[in-house]
């Protein structure tokens, strides 16, 4: 008679077994999910090959993925690295939002500036704007002990309403409509030659680079990793275990804040309540897939980007619910995350004698 | 801006290679019937809400029984980026007519229309047009002001309450018509307006509700798409007023009547138009006169002497006889907005930023 015994892994997965484990649990989410297309009716076949389709399935496809993921990897990528010392940032929406808001400040004040000045000025009253809306809840944190998930979260609604509150306020357009003016040519961040991607791409790649230095690389790095693994143990070595928090939810709002940047400047042109679309919510379930790594968290943006796309065309092409779309994502972090027990545990089959 | 002639002719050459690889077949059907019409629909909630994606829905659903005509649709999709992604998708495979049917899809439908000049783009409730892009909306103001006589007629308190969506010109005219119509029969009551900001958000809006109905309103209308609001005074036992569709299936108690949609007769006029090819891009603001715009059959609560007025005034409203914002206007401080004997013209109208005498509330 078999047993089954499980025992934890004493060291880490080899990159291997994550991305079979990884690999395995999508294709099980879209299983399951093709199996509902069955009861509706539909051929799970003809199911698979219109997701893939409108997702991948040709250029176009593909820049508008990459589109979609560019502000969803900036909030993942910050909400990571917070993530990493055991801060839970759930407040990435907010950052988001006030990033879009300091740089609708800069463009709306200084929208006669040259752009290699205004751009550089937008991102920097961005990732200031994000950077100190997710400090307050540092300090909170580390002065009154204050749960960050909390205040994190709390935030989120009054980021947003502030946003609200301009954009329905005194920065209203003369339309009467809900929006600021349209920004100015030099406020705008172009296209990438004849293609719809814009070069936000180029500063994702940079600034997902300089994440993985910093960690790899930099006594900080070091120091955020380590005090994510143990407090206690990183306090007594002689941590600046505060600082840490600070720090990390500091350059996780800066890089939410900069994604807002990207969305008012790149996609929209102008700030509108509409942008606000819960990048900033699925950029933790990102991160989680993608087990905080960099790299991860661009495939994962990525993947999930494309998903969104190709239930657009699910709904189109075969009238399938949007709810749909809820689903499938709710089945894919349900089977990676329960795939992660696989590459903490090991399951062995044993004989008994 | 940069190279803009190399972009549209790479634009159009992928546009080309994605019909050749993609979709061999549409090309196919479109030849062998001439007059064969795809058309798409973007809608800003989910089907399945009861209000306003639901009626344009309906009346998608009519267009998709007419010979030659095929549809397809994509719900809930977000104002902004997202709604731009889902118009390209429908252009690019070659849908004929594309409805977008919320106020945010404005500017990426403008965007959208430069690349595909062949294609007709029409939005629903907004300002702007291009050459192959038109606007359209419905004179729903109109069953406002006569769903609002409804009202004044059956409180009692003489507060009613509107849960509002957006502070935009649309939502404030639909506020402006029912009051006028509330102060027609019953010139002391006040309409208490509070705005959830959302379109679609059951749990949002039946708390807004239940905040006017804490303030004593005794009956309650809305702006959403939801039916939650109607839900809310049927639960308090007070009455309502529906919008968007027939609500009464979902609060048979509360529901007076509600100022409906049909776009069934405007959409098939449109689609005479681009298959004769005599459409050309205007702005549209059909009314009760071109049957876009109605009330719902009146609950058995409202007495015959009631609806007896109501429907005389809306005789005279199709007539054209009656005209609801005629002056002597006043707005919430008092001041003459609409002189005397005068008919705000439609700009007026388009661009209403401000409250008439009796709502309380604030338009920001």
């Amino acid at each position: 008679m078999a047993l089954l015994r499980i025992t934890k892994r004493q060291e880490p997965s080899p990159l291997w077994r994550s991305a079979l484990v990884f690999t395995g649990a999508v294709a099980t989410a879209l299983v399951l999910s093709m199996l509902l297309l069955t009861v509706r009716g539909i051929s799970p076949l003809e199911g698979l090959s219109v997701l893939m389709t409108g997702a991948f399935g040709s250029s176009w496809a593909l820049q508008d993925c990459l589109l979609k993921a560019i502000p969803l990897f900036l909030c993942s990528l910050g909400v990571a690295i917070a993530f990493r010392l055991q801060i839970w940032n759930i407040g990435a929406e907010g950052q988001f939002a006030l990033g879009a808001v300091g740089a609708t400040w800069m463009a709306l004040s200084f929208g006669g500036a040259p752009k290699f000045v205004l751009l550089p000025l937008m991102i920097l009253a961005a990732c200031i704007a994000g950077g100190l809306w997710a400090m307050i809840p540092a300090l909170f944190r580390q002065w009154l002990g204050a749960n960050e998930i909390i205040v994190t979260l709390m935030l989120n609604y009054i980021g947003i309403l502030f946003l609200d509150f301009l954009v329905y306020g005194v920065w209203r357009d003369s339309s009467g409509f809900p929006m600021t003016a349209a920004f100015s040519e030099n406020a705008i961040v172009g296209k990438i030659g004849a293609s719809s991607v814009h070069w936000g791409l180029a500063h994702c790649a940079v600034l997902g680079l300089l994440c993985r230095l910093f960690f790899r690389y930099t006594r900080l790095g070091y120091e955020i990793k380590a005090g994510g693994d143990n407090v206690q143990a990183a306090r007594y070595s002689g941590m600046p275990y505060s600082f840490l928090v600070i720090l990390v939810m500091v350059l996780s709002g800066a890089l939410a804040g900069w994604a807002g940047f990207l969305e008012v400047s790149a996609t929209v042109h102008r700030l509108q309540p509409s942008i606000m679309v819960g990048y900033g919510f699925t950029a933790i379930v990102v991160a989680w897939l993608a087990r905080l790594n960099p790299a991860g968290i661009a495939l994962t943006s990525f993947l999930l980007a494309g998903l969104r796309a190709g239930v657009e065309n699910l709904q189109l092409d075969l009238q399938i619910p949007a709810a749909f779309g809820s689903i499938l994502e709710g089945l894919i972090l349900l089977t990676v995350l329960a795939g992660g027990f696989f590459l903490s545990y090991r399951i062995l089959f044993k004989r008994r004698v | 801006m940069r190279l803009p002639c190399l972009r549209f002719s790479l634009s159009t050459l992928t546009a080309l290679v994605a019909s050749l690889f993609l979709l061999q077949p549409a090309l196919a059907a479109d030849s062998a019937k001439e007059k064969e019409l795809k058309i798409g629909f973007v809608y800003v909630s989910p089907i399945g809400d009861g209000g306003w994606s639901y009626a344009h829905d309906l009346a998608r659903q009519e267009l998709e029984k007419m010979p030659g005509i095929s549809t397809s649709y994509v719900e809930a999709v977000p104002e902004g980026p997202d709604s731009e992604r889902v118009m390209l998708q429908m252009a690019r495979k070659k849908y004929d007519l594309i409805f977008a049917t919320s106020f945010g899809y404005m500017d990426p439908m403008l965007k959208v229309a430069g690349q595909f000049p062949d294609t007709t783009f029409m939005h629903c409730s907004g300002f702007k047009t291009a050459t192959n892009m038109g606007n359209y909306f419905g004179r729903v103001y109109q069953a406002r002001y006569l769903t609002g006589m409804v009202a004044g007629s059956m409180s009692k308190s003489g507060v009613i309450g509107y849960v509002a969506s957006f502070p935009i010109p649309e939502v404030i005219r639909g506020v402006n018509a029912f009051t006028l119509g509330v102060q027609s029969v019953r010139p002391d009551a006040s309409v208490r307006v509070v705005w959830t900001k959302t379109w679609y958000d059951p749990v949002k809006e039946k708390e807004a509700a239940k905040s006017l109905l804490d303030v004593g309103a005794d009956v309650l209308t809305q702006h959403q798409d939801s039916p939650a609001p109607q839900e809310a005074a049927q639960e308090k036992g007070v009455y309502s007023i529906g919008y968007n569709t027939d609500m009464a299936k979902f609060a048979p108690k509360a529901h007076l009547t509600a100022a409906t949609w049909n776009w069934v007769p405007y959409y098939e006029k449109l689609i005479a138009e681009v298959r004769g090819g005599t459409w050309t891009a205007r702005s549209d603001w059909p009314g009760m006169a071109e049957g876009v715009v109605d009330i719902a059959p009146f609950g058995p609560m409202v007495p015959k002497e009631v609806q007896d007025k109501v429907l005389t005034k809306k005789a005279a409203i199709i007539e054209g006889k009656e005209k609801i914002f005629v002056g002597p206007i006043k707005d919430q401080g008092g001041t003459v907005r609409i002189a005397e004997g005068l008919v705000a013209p439609d700009t007026d109208l388009l661009s209403m930023n401000w409250f008439v005498q009796g709502v309380v509330g604030s338009t920001e």
